[in-house]
């Protein structure tokens, strides 16, 4: 194991940030920690990082016990969300400081700062100074700043969430592919799930300061360990008291019959066309409401309209994520 | 906004306050000084009491300035990075010697350190002198000009935070250095105006130092004690030329920090 945190917790005044959380990173993946603003989880990263004091529980990275060891000594690379550049180094210096301080020599260094500008694309702007970037240019900077002291894990904060979505999405797939090449431990925390599905191998979901369930996106996205990773993960509706995803269910006409006998009725109060996918609201007859979400194709086929009565059911009997336990 | 027919009139009277206020009375001094000839000039400044009064009120800006300037910046990141009970009033104490006449700092201080205060005797017993020498008017240039650095270093301490400070120490940078290489040439600018600040007020300083010098020429004199004693003894052409080498180091003070703020700061802006 790469990270090894054993029972954290932390509480900053009467607010419990963390509450004795445990997690295991493997070397060489990239686990996402997942879950909404202030559930701990920047908290969580920072302790790794040595930038905060655990109140208890032992940090441990390959296999060193560093939970007293202070920020410098523990050999991990830290991007901020908003990425701390030097303000007033120019790019290749920003990047050489962690192997400057060290007195390394000159010619190391810059052949070390060539090839991470490279890298991460940035060569052409190394004489630049961070005003002058764009954010995406900056967020790349403070990568390669990361990595320019071979950390033993990379940890980053938010590392796209200052940037608009278009940007996002290609530092994404590049964070990916630069994880695919350099195999760097890689901790990140962001608050956005299909972000961290895209990007992780392994996800920790984190909420009010516990860690709510650890695994791979798909397995958790279809054998959730409870409601709230049910929720946050995914689009989610309940049908007969139990949470499916809306689009395990199916909307047939009334006038069909009723499907199967786990079919509930129920009235169709709003159909919204978001291109490719169509999302029916249908208000049931028990009281409840529920959503589906169709394919424009079987939206269109049905005809489906305000008012029209229809039967709502399940897709497929066997889905997993109508897992017993979830039953609300 | 529209260009207004006020502009011209606005300018006429800005322009029209600062001569009334600044430029005719200090260029009147300047000539008087220079009335009689360049050589009844230098001959007045190159008087034993004048030469004195330049050393002496160099001297203690030469010792009040740095020590003000480090625990200026001491102060600001005690008050800027760390939070303890009792910061505000640290922060408001600061700001005293702004508050109060500087004529009530120098008694103060002849209440404290005089022969008859509080450390008297001690001080008498070991043979220091603070009050009517050159210490007391260390201190009292000091306790005038502490809070120049602080306010001007304060806010931009607080501005800039403490990322850049948190990603050196996880690139492996000690205290030390974080300062050195981080924290200092961030607030280089805010630091270079409050040492100017600082050496402005300490030159130009007259109240404090005239309780607590006994303004003897050519001992405790400094260059505005000076000029005062100048006047009142009637000898205004030393009076003239002692506030015109006054000017001129107020001047020079100016300069270097005009110089120091221009160059390197290419990395403040912002690029399009």
């Amino acid at each position: 194991m790469s990270i090894r945190v054993t029972s954290i917790s932390k509480r900053f005044g009467d607010a419990v940030a963390l509450d004795d959380v445990s997690l295991e990173v493997e070397s060489g993946s990239l686990t996402a920690l997942l879950g909404p603003s202030g559930g701990g989880k920047s908290t969580l990263l920072r302790i790794i990082a040595g930038l905060d004091r655990p109140d208890s529980g032992t940090v441990h990275i390959e296999g060193e016990d560093l939970t007293d060891a202070p920020a410098r000594q523990r050999g991990v690379g830290f991007c901020f969300q908003h990425y701390a550049p030097f303000r007033h180094l120019t790019v290749r210096r920003n990047i050489a400081f962690g192997l400057e301080i060290r007195h390394r020599p000159k010619a190391e260094v810059k052949a070390r700062v060539d090839e991470l500008l490279e890298l991460v694309g940035l060569a052409h702007l190394a004489e630049r100074y961070p005003s002058q970037l764009s954010g995406g240019q900056r967020q790349r900077m403070a990568l390669a700043r990361a990595l320019a002291i071979e950390p033993k894990v990379l940890l980053l904060d938010e590392p796209f969430g200052a940037l608009d979505a278009q940007v996002r999405t290609q530092l994404r797939r590049w964070l990916r592919d630069l994880h695919d090449t350099l195999h760097v431990t890689t901790v990140l925390v962001t608050h956005d799930q299909e972000e961290a599905m895209e990007v992780a191998d392994r996800l920790a979901i984190i909420n009010q300061g516990r860690l709510e369930q650890v695994g791979t996106p798909a397995d958790m996205y279809d054998h959730p360990a409870n409601e709230f990773v049910m929720t946050f993960l995914g689009p989610a509706t309940r049908l007969d008291g139990e949470w499916v995803r809306p689009h395990d269910l199916v909307v047939h006409r009334f006038e069909d019959g009723k499907p199967t006998t786990a079919a509930v009725e129920g009235t169709v109060s709003r159909v919204t066309h978001l291109g490719f996918e169509v999302k029916v609201d249908v208000e049931l007859a028990k009281g409840d409401e529920c959503w589906v979400q169709l394919s424009r194709g079987s939206a269109l086929e049905l005809g489906l309209e305000a008012g029209q009565r229809v039967w709502v059911a399940r897709a497929d009997a066997s889905t997993p994520s109508r897992s017993p336990m979830l039953s609300a | 906004m529209k260009r207004s027919r006020w502009r011209l009139p606005l300018r006429f009277a800005v322009l029209g306050y600062l001569a009334l206020l600044v430029i005719l009375p200090v260029s009147t001094v300047f000539y008087r000084a220079f009335q009689h000839g360049l050589g009844t000039a230098w001959d007045a400044i190159t008087s034993t009491d004048a030469l004195h009064a330049l050393w002496l009120t160099f001297l203690v800006a030469a010792i009040a300035v740095p020590l003000n300037t480090v625990f200026g910046v001491g102060v600001s990141l005690i008050l800027a990075r760390h939070r303890f009970p009792g910061a505000w009033l640290l922060d408001a104490l600061v700001d005293i010697p702004l508050a109060i006449s500087p004529v009530v700092i120098g008694l103060a201080l002849i209440l404290v350190y005089g022969h008859t205060g509080w450390f008297g005797s001690w001080l008498n017993t070991h043979h220091i002198t603070v009050i009517y020498a050159v210490p007391g008017i260390v201190m009292a240039s000091a306790a005038v000009s502490l809070p120049y650095v602080v306010r001007e270093v304060l806010p931009v301490l607080q501005e800039i935070g403490t990322e850049q400070e948190q990603a050196a120490r996880t690139l492996g940078a000690g205290p030390f250095t974080v300062f050195r290489r981080i924290t200092l040439p961030n607030i280089r600018r805010g630091l270079a105006y409050g040492v100017t600040l600082t050496t402005a007020r300490v030159l130009g300083e007259f109240g404090a130092v005239a309780i607590v010098s006994g303004a003897v020429a050519g001992k405790t004199e400094t260059l505005t004690l000076f000029i005062a004693d100048s006047i009142d003894s009637l000898d205004t052409q030393s009076a003239y030329v002692g506030a015109v080498a006054l000017c001129l180091a107020a001047l020079i003070v100016l300069t270097l920090l005009t110089v120091t703020d221009r160059k390197r700061d290419d990395w403040h802006k912002e690029v399009a």
